[in-house]
């Protein structure tokens, strides 16, 4: 235990976490809209992460980008960035509309017992992140430097990146347009109709099928986000990225209670500066274990989470 | 009996009709049974010579390992898959972190017996003396994971399990005194025994024997299982397993008897663990990987969970598929296709919960009371 090494990097160690967490948090999205609908843990969104994190690469690739090139000057970045959001986002939607239909579709036409879903959903990560990492024969992969992390703030020895602050805007901002969107749009309404009461939903007209497919593109989205942010934060991606962060994910969406958007938000940030704490208190190789210890005890203490459960009751 | 007043109707006269083998099977006499099943058993122990048989024989054993390492591997995955039968066919609970009883069954037996342990002073243990404290210290983790956890909706639970697989993956990479991460631990004991020629009978060169072991370990663990899902544990988990809530209220203690089911799980988890520690010598933190857990699961949903027959014909189909695909490359990418395994078997999981989720060898009961959901379908 290394209090002291805790208490002289507190600002740093917040800073980082605070980052991290609204990575966190914008994936955790994807967890709390599909729980908040059909009541499952949709296990396959760290692989739509994961495909994110590949997609924006690879746009990036066809430009002769890798992790040796220069950085672009501001109107290029601009627009790398712009594409790598895109193909991240398309990505990834895509992916959690195509496991939505493969794995999730034929069990709940036959009213498969929730266990049969947890166990394709299985199926369908271990399939997915084993065949990226069959064919990037397991090696990591870098980022090209599209943003250079500078230093834009200090306060006493805290610095502040631009990157820093470009992560946690964005992140804020998306949350907030998916709350509009939820709670504003007709769209959104289908959705916490078909959240408080699938039948009586059916029933009023809501198309619930598409409803499902809605809510796991708009996973797919964030998730899409997260993991361009990812790749700039960290610098490097892997075959299993997806699954380790999920992990941390599934845990913030649980911390702020599962299925409430605004929750999502505050488990990410959260868990991101807890984890980080933590990491300062033990050494960082006790990252994860320091999210699994935590899940342990909220579900124990207050299962529904700090900000409670349910997408449908979130205004209600 | 009064079978002769109604005659069956005429589609139900085939042999599919009657249940087929295992229908065939549960209508002969003891003595019939008793016959059969020795004659099974007597096979699998000639399993090692396999080879000799001429035409099937050379397709059957593997190449890229040798075939009685590749039989020890399937005995020691199907004790595992049987284990995690008891948890998720029966109890209905995902336990996604079974590999973690695994890896403390072999931990318990390394920390106590090898000369790299902190816990070896003059002398380590014999294998023998280490198996059933390693086996005391997997029950009693069962028991410690179970208790705050199997409160838990079921989802919950398949987290949290998963979580404790990955916490003793942390641990063990992460303490290099304790559990010594890479470099791991040598010279773990073999199982004791002397063969007439003085020589050890578990040497290092031939697995045939660790081979039988384990088909010996394999043989108890499916009588006591099978008594205990006979006897009223088993009726208490198949209640739990439909329907908690109701069992709940007709008097059923489900904390208790869903922590008996994770216990016995951890149980023969460890109990494959230790078997491996004792045959392998050497384990590190590389050998408990998370998609383990998550093959062994594959295994048992592959082969029908809730019965015994699909757990063993799925776990050694889990052990066998890929040890026969090692050395054999691919036309595209000339990757061993032993590297695809995992990808494969997260294909097959999907595709056997879409068409067949009763399994290979489905349990009747399990196929039954799947048929009943599917009529209670909502529109969608």
């Amino acid at each position: 235990m290394n209090f002291s090494g805790l208490i002289n990097d507190f600002g740093p160690l917040t800073v980082t976490g605070l980052a991290q967490g609204a990575i966190i948090a914008l994936f955790a999205l994807g967890y709390t809209l599909v729980y908040g609908v059909l009541r499952l843990i949709n296990f396959a969104h760290s692989e739509v992460f994961l495909l994110g994190t590949y997609g924006c690469l690879i746009a990036w690739g066809w430009f002769g980008l890798d992790q040796n090139s220069k950085a672009p000057n501001f109107g290029a970045m601009l627009a790398y960035m712009a594409l790598g959001l895109v193909v991240a986002i398309v990505a990834s939607g895509l992916t959690a509309l195509a496991v939505e239909l493969v794995a999730y579709r034929p069990l709940r036409r036959r009213n498969a017992p929730p266990l049969a879903f947890l166990i394709t959903a299985i199926g369908a990560s271990l399939a997915i992140s084993e065949t990226v990492g069959v064919l990037t024969h397991r090696n990591q992969r870098g980022v090209p430097p599209i943003i250079q992390a500078r230093t834009v703030i200090t306060i006493g020895d805290t610095h502040i990146t631009n990157l820093q602050i470009l992560i946690v805007v964005l992140a804020l901002v998306m949350m907030f347009v998916l709350d509009r969107f939820i709670n504003g749009s007709r769209l959104g309404r289908g959705i916490r109709a078909v959240s408080q009461n699938p039948d009586s939903a059916a029933l009023m007209g809501v198309n619930k099928s598409r409803v499902i497919s809605l809510v796991f593109l708009l996973g797919g989205l964030m998730a899409g986000i997260a993991a361009v942010m990812y790749d700039l934060k960290i610098g490097v991606t892997k075959y299993d990225a997806g699954f380790l962060l999920g992990i941390d994910a599934f845990t913030a969406a649980v911390l702020g209670g599962i299925g409430n958007l605004r929750g999502a938000l505050l488990g990410g940030l959260l868990l991101g500066v807890l984890q980080n704490y933590a990491a300062g208190l033990f050494g960082s190789q006790w990252l994860h274990a320091a999210a699994f210890v935590l899940l342990v005890l909220i579900l124990l203490f207050r299962p529904t989470g700090l900000l409670g459960e349910s997408l449908g009751r979130a205004r209600a | 009996m009064s079978d002769t007043a109604v005659a069956p109707p005429k589609a139900k006269q085939n042999f599919r009709g009657n249940g087929g083998v295992r229908g065939w099977f549960g209508r002969q006499p003891t003595w019939v049974r008793a016959i059969v099943t020795l004659v099974a058993l007597g096979l699998a122990i000639l399993l090692p010579y396999a080879g000799d048989v001429p035409l099937i024989g050379p397709q059957i054993v593997t190449q890229g390992i040798d075939w009685p390492s590749s039989l020890f591997n399937m005995s020691y995955y199907v004790l595992l898959a049987l284990g995690l039968n008891v948890v998720v066919g029966y109890a209905g609970l995902l336990d996604l972190g079974y590999v973690g009883f695994f890896a403390i069954g072999a931990y318990g037996t390394a920390l106590l017996t090898s000369r790299d342990s902190l816990l070896y002073a003059h002398s380590g243990w014999s294998w023998l003396a280490a198996a059933p404290v390693a086996l005391a210290i997997t029950m009693a983790a069962g028991l410690i994971l179970g208790w705050p956890t199997l409160r838990l909706r079921g989802d919950y639970l398949a987290i949290v399990t998963l979580g404790f697989a990955e916490i003793i993956r942390i641990v063990a990479t992460s303490t290099p005194n304790f559990l010594r991460g890479d470099r791991g631990f040598t010279n773990i004991p073999h199982p004791p025994g002397q063969g007439a020629d003085g020589k050890p009978i578990f040497g290092v060169t031939d697995a045939t024997p660790y081979f039988w072991l384990g088909l010996a370990v394999i043989v108890v663990v499916i009588l006591g299982v099978r008594n205990l899902d006979r006897s009223r544990v088993g009726r208490s988990w198949l209640a739990i397993r439909e329907d908690e809530e109701a069992a709940e209220i007709m008097g059923v203690r489900t904390t208790r008897f869903k922590l008996w089911a994770f216990a016995i799980g951890a149980f023969i988890g460890g109990l494959g663990g230790v078997l491996f520690a004792g045959e392998q010598g050497f384990i590190n933190s590389q050998t408990f990987v998370l998609q383990f857990s998550i093959l062994v699961l594959a295994g048992v949903v592959m082969g029908g969970s809730g019965n015994m027959a699909g757990a063993i014909l799925g776990g050694a189909l889990i052990s066998y598929i890929p040890d026969r695909l090692r050395g054999i490359s691919d036309p595209f990418f000339h990757t061993d296709l032993y590297e695809y395994r995992f990808a494969i078997f997260g294909v097959v999981i999907i595709v056997i919960m879409v068409l067949r989720p009763q399994g290979l060898i489905p349990s009747r009961r399990r196929a039954m009371e799947l048929k009943d959901r599917e009529k209670e379908v909502a529109p969608l």
